[in-house]
Order: structure tokens, then sequence, then C-alpha cells
């Protein structure tokens, strides 16, 4: 009876907070309420990090200061959520965050039977092992016995299973709660490996003690496409955060940034740029928003590539290079369909 | 009188007829607002494409477990990993509410002692403990441990023990043909002790004689089960623990997320318990004692005979609380990686299906039964002790 009573208020508590946030209108709730609720990490360096004054910052946050500045014309008009991986879906879910923006895997599973909707790829990503250099470990091939430490709650769990298996490999799985108390495992000795996407292991690295002293496996054990995540079903604000991304891709392929896209605005001839900056036409109404809403992505958050560059890429501590991120045109992956 | 009043009353007035309707109506109500939530929750799960039941139990888990006391493989069904998770849940709570028992009988008595350094010390440790958050402790023992012990190419070795951070390495023993016969005269054997005792009894009651059943049955067992070793050749073997290139492998391994997290329930929970004991055992009169002194019983007898039966009765009630929350409180295992309920259904299970209502539903159902079974065992141990009452 007494744990009957537990079942029915869970399923009480999950039913009365779904019912209160039902509806579709996310871009109507976000304009009523003046901003855009966002879920993003517990802190990866480069992707979503807090600074002491708890300002925001890295990919996955700029791809929230996107959509909001394409809404309100406003980067700034967001509040963060930072999630651990195994709430994130729920929050979406339940209505309590309107985009998810948290290094997220695009995976068939999550596309099709978790009732979410990814939008757009901002960053390609693969798992890899970070290990100690002083093991001598060169290859993930010679990890046979190893313990191996991960947050739980990822596609990352599964991958290295799976790698494991399919190389029949013997190992020690250590899979803790949050990210950081499964990075303090793996620096105090408890693992000799860490193992997550590879650009979260250059984040990871430069918060630990040395980060000389660890070294990044070669290999690339899966696909990570990540990217911004929304609700099933509400298709027009599926779309406003996908173009948002797909502008910031178009601007950098055209060579408008942050600084010179005042500037094109007013002297450019092209009229896919014209288009584009809402200088001709207006293409924001189909999406429901202004005609300068790519104008205020680009001049709020800038294109692609000043993104990668400002978050992750080698000027910053977690120094990744460009690699399958760079544009299509320049050898990457990066394609945008175009805005016309 | 009463007659005429009965007759007299309306039905809406009698008590009996009211206090039924006022009990039907609060039952249509609960019943009204479950149908009501349950089917909202339905319906808004079909309009979001969230997909609902538990068929995810039959499709392969994926994921690796740590600790497995079952065969387990990453080609196993959710559902297996679900009864893995159940069992390390149960282990932990049984062997922690047996450990947090025996720290809190001896934290309890030290604290009563009349020895100023141990009773000081009892309630050092009491004090400390009870006020720390219990998460705290864990994280402390998790990385106390780690950072205490040494990593697997400096471990510390006695014979063909292995102590590192990666855990405590021991010989596994592997029983062979005829190990069958030495766990049934093991078994015989504690059927034998259980007689012994019993005889004893009866003829201490018979006759006054004392016989030192506990210690012949103790013997009993040992000389058995050593004999049928004897007789069928020693048939176990031992899979011994050797070092390789990464870790220490081979032998039974008992992982530092296990020992953390048992040390901070039973430590923590201990700490309450010991108060409890000591309450229990100041509410047994002085007198009591005095009297039994006076009879010419020894100090031990005096407490195991005639303080402790009766403090039992104050202390079980609030006991059962203990065992209670030690049970729940393993759950916060997850956090330092230990592999149990919370961490492998709702952490891993809920993320790679989605399946949100359905696991934390489980995982509920689990622990409301645990505390449920926890709880209706400890009143009949309850009721058992208090027949002894005159």
């Amino acid at each position: 009876m007494k744990s009957n009573m537990g079942k029915i208020l869970t399923t009480a508590a999950i039913a009365a907070t779904v019912s209160a946030t039902a509806g579709a209108g996310t871009l109507d709730d976000v304009k009523s309420k003046g901003f855009i609720q966002c879920g993003v990490s517990q802190g990866v360096p480069g992707f979503s990090n807090a600074d002491e004054a708890g300002n925001w910052s890295g990919i996955d946050v700029d791809a929230c200061r996107a959509a909001a500045a394409a809404v309100f014309g406003d980067a700034q008009a967001v509040k963060f959520t930072p999630l651990s991986a195994k709430e994130r879906f729920t929050a979406l879910q339940s209505g309590e965050i309107d985009m998810l923006s948290r290094n997220t895997t695009w995976t068939y599973t999550r596309d099709t039977a978790l009732g979410l909707d990814f939008t757009a790829v901002n960053f390609y990503d693969g798992q890899g092992f970070m290990v100690r250099n002083d093991l001598g470990v060169t290859s993930a091939l010679e990890l046979d016995g190893a313990t191996v430490c991960t947050e739980q709650g990822t596609t990352t769990e599964l991958n290295m299973a799976d790698f494991f298996r399919k190389h029949g490999l013997s190992y020690v799985p250590v899979i803790v709660q949050k990210a950081d108390e499964a990075l303090a495992a793996y620096a105090s000795g408890r693992c000799d490996v860490f193992t997550t996407d590879k650009s979260g292991l250059a984040a990871h690295r430069s918060k630990l003690a040395e980060p000389n002293a660890h070294v990044i496996l070669p290999e690339t054990i899966s696909k990570e496409p990540l990217g911004p995540v929304v609700r099933h079903g509400d298709n027009q604000w599926k779309d406003i955060v996908t173009w948002a991304m797909f502008v910031q891709v178009n601007a950098e392929e055209m060579g408008i940034t942050s600084k010179n896209v005042a500037k094109i605005k007013e002297e450019s001839k092209d009229p896919a740029i014209r288009r584009l900056l809402g200088a001709e036409g207006n293409m924001g109404d189909s999406l429901g928003l202004g005609s300068s809403w790519a104008y205020d992505v680009i001049a709020e958050v800038g294109n692609y590539g000043e993104v990668f560059e400002n978050n992750v890429g080698p000027n910053t501590p977690v120094g990744l290079p460009r690699g399958i991120n760079n544009l299509w045109t320049e050898g990457g992956v990066m394609y945008a369909p175009p805005v016309r | 009188m009463s007659e005429n009043t009965n007759t007299n009353t309306s039905f809406l007035n009698d008590a009996g007829n009211r206090a039924l309707i006022f009990q039907a109506v609060l039952l249509a109500v609960v019943v009204f607002v479950g149908y009501y939530l349950f089917s909202n929750l339905q319906a808004n799960l079909e309009t979001r494409g969230i997909s609902t039941g538990f068929s995810f139990f039959n499709e392969p888990a994926g994921f690796p477990v740590l600790i497995h006391l079952i065969e387990y493989t990453e080609a196993d069904s959710y559902g297996r990993a679900f009864a893995v998770a159940l069992i390390n849940t149960f282990v932990i709570s049984l062997l922690g509410i047996i450990l947090a028992t025996i720290i809190g009988v001896i934290m309890g008595l030290a604290r009563l002692s009349n020895n100023w350094l141990v009773a000081r010390l009892a309630t050092v440790y009491i004090e400390t403990l009870r006020n720390i958050p219990l998460l705290l402790q864990m994280f402390f023992w998790y990385f106390a441990v780690l950072a205490a012990m040494p990593h697997p190419r400096n471990s510390i070795v006695f014979g063909d023990f292995f102590i590192n951070k990666r855990g405590i390495y021991s010989p596994n023993p592997q029983f062979q043909d005829g190990s069958g016969f030495v766990l049934a005269a093991f078994l015989l054997s504690i059927v034998g002790a259980f007689f012994i005792v019993r005889w004893a009894k009866e003829r201490q009651k018979a006759t006054g004689h004392w016989f030192p059943a506990y210690w012949a049955s103790f013997g009993t067992i040992i000389g058995v089960t050593l004999l049928a070793f004897v007789v069928t050749g020693f048939p176990v073997e031992f899979d011994l623990p050797s070092k390789s290139r990464f870790n220490v492998t081979g032998g039974m391994v008992l992982v530092p997320e296990f020992v953390a997290v048992l040390i901070a329930l039973s430590t923590y929970t201990g700490s309450f318990i010991a108060e409890i004991v000591r309450a229990g055992i100041l509410s047994v009169n002085w007198g009591q004692t005095e009297a039994s002194r006076s009879l010419g019983l020894p100090d031990g007898k005096t407490q195991r005979l005639i303080v402790l039966p009766q403090a039992l009765r104050v202390i079980i009630p609030p006991l059962t609380s203990q065992y209670l929350n030690l049970a729940k409180n393993s759950s916060l295992g997850a956090a330092i990686a230990y592999p149990e309920l919370v961490a492998v259904v709702m952490g891993t299970t809920l993320n790679q299906t989605g399946q949100a209502i359905e696991t934390i539903g489980l995982c509920m159902l689990v622990y409301g039964s645990l505390s449920l079974s926890i709880s209706l065992f400890m009143n009949w141990y309850n009721k058992r002790m208090s027949l002894v009452e005159r």
C-alpha cells in the first residue's frame, strides 16, 4: 500500500508538471516572459562554463544567445539552467527549459523516442580516451585490463562498452554521477583512463593540475554530432533554433563577421547578403520574427568561425584545432542550407 | 433509552452511516484525482511523442556495471541490469544495517563507560558523525580512501592479498567437486549446534547445571566442517590475484566505491544507533542492576540477561527508523559510483531509454517495498520482545 502510494504520487507529480506546461507555442511563451530558459552543462570549459561572476560562455551558450538574438535582438536575454547529463532530457520534456544546449549527441533513439527534436549540429565530435603520459600507452587498443572512469547517463557509457567488446578487451567501468567527480576519481588514480567526447577531454584536461601530464589517445571510437535540442512538435521554435545556427555558418561562408556586419549591410550589392541581413525583403516573417533577426545573430554573437575561435579555438585554454568543424569549403563538414 | 434514540435518528444522523459516507466520498475523490492525473499524464505523453511502457526491459542494456553479484555482461537486458542493481542495493543495506548495529551498540555502551577516555572518545565520535551530512561523509571516505592508497604498481602486498587504489584483492575460492558434501556437513553442524544449545537450556532449567553451550556449538561447527574438508581432500582451489599491466587482475576484489559507501552508511547510522542504545539502557531502572548484583550475577550476565532485554523494548522502535533511513540513504551511493538502484536505473537506464516515469516509479516501488519489509520484520521482532514483559 505504501509503495503504491509512492508510485501514485510520482505519477501525480510528473503529470502535474507536464500538464502545467502543455501547449506548443514556445515562441509565444518566450516572448511573453522576455527571455529564453536554456539548459546547459554544469561546467565544460569552451562549451558551457560559468566564470566567477556567474557569466556563462562557450559554444553551447552561444547557441542559446544566437536564438535569443534572433527573437529579441538581444543576446543577453537568456537564463541558464545547469543540468547533469541524466537530468537534461527530463528538464526539456517537462518544459522547465525552452531549449537544451548541452553538448548533447544526436542519436536515433533520442530523436525518435524521447519526444525531442534535434535542430542542427554545432560541433562534430567523437569519443576518445585520455591517459597519463607515464603509462606509456600510445593506442586505445593497448587498454586491455584498464580501469575506465566516465560520467553517467551519456552515450559515452555505451560507446565505451561497445569499443571494448568489439576488440575483446577487458576493462573495469567506474561510472560516476557527475563529470567533475568522474574527473576527480581519474585524477586521484582510481582509473587509468578517462573517456568522453574528445572536445570534452580537451576541456577537462585544462582543468587538471598538470594538463601536460595527460595525453589524448589518437583513436576516435564514435560519431558524436552535438547540437541544441527542442521539444518535439513545436516546428516554429525548432526552425528558429535551427536557422539561428545556419545563419552563423552562412555568415562565415560569406565573410560576414560581428565586426563588419553593420558596414556590409549598408554597402553590399550582393542580393544573397542583402536578403540575409534584412536589407531586402523580410526573411524573418516566416519564422515569426523581425526582418533583422539574422543581422542580430551575427552582430551580437558572431559567425560560426568567430564562435569557435572565441570558445574552443587554438588560442583558448581548451585549444582545439578547427579540424572537421571547418567549413565545407575549407575541408570540414560544416555546411548550412542557403538562406533564400 | 438507547433503543429509542436509534429508531428516532434519521439515516444521515447515524454516526456509523456518516463515517461510511465520508469515507466513501474521500475514496471517490482520491480515485478520481488519481484517474485524472493518470489520464492527463497519458494524454500528455502521447501528444509529446514520448513512448511508454516497460517493453525496454527485454532490450539489451549495452552498458557495463562495476559490481555484479550475478552473471552480467553488456549484452544482457535492462531487466537483468535492474536485478543487478537491486541486489547491490540489498547487499549494501543489509551489510550496512548489521555493521551500524554493531558499531551503535559498542559506541552506545562506550559512551556509558566508567572509563573517562572511552566515554569521551565515544562522545566525540557520535557528535561528529551525527552532525555532518551523509553525502559529504561519502565523498570524504571515497576520496580519502583513494588518496591514502598506493597506485596499483606500488600495491601493498600481504602474501596473496593486494591493496591499492583499485581495491582490496584476495584469493577467490573456486569450489570443485565434493564441495557439496562440505556444504552439507556445514549445514548439518549448524543444526547440531542448535540442538546442543536447546539441550543445554533444558538441562539448566531441569537441573540448574550450566553447560558452555555456545563454545561447544561453535566448536562443533568448525570441527565438523574441517573434518568434511579433510575427508573430501580440500575440494577448493584459489584463483589468485596477480599484477598485470594496469591493474591487479584475478581473485576477488573489494572496490573502493563499495568500501566507502559501507563505511559512510554504517558509521553515520551507527552514531544515531549509539544514542538510541544509550537511551534504552538508561531507561532501565538502576534498581534492576542492584537487584541482579545482590543475587550474585556477574556484571556481564547482569547486562545480558537483565538490562539489555528490558532496554530492547525502548530501543527497537527508534532503531527501526534508523534501519529504514539506512536503506534509503544507500541511494546516495550513486554519487560515488556505487552501482545501486538509483545509479543504474534512474541514472543510466533512464538516460538511455528516456522512460522517466517508468524508471522513477519502479525505484519508488522498490524503496517502498524494501522499507516496508524492514518495518514488518522489526515490528514482528518488537512484538516478540514485548511478550517477555511481565
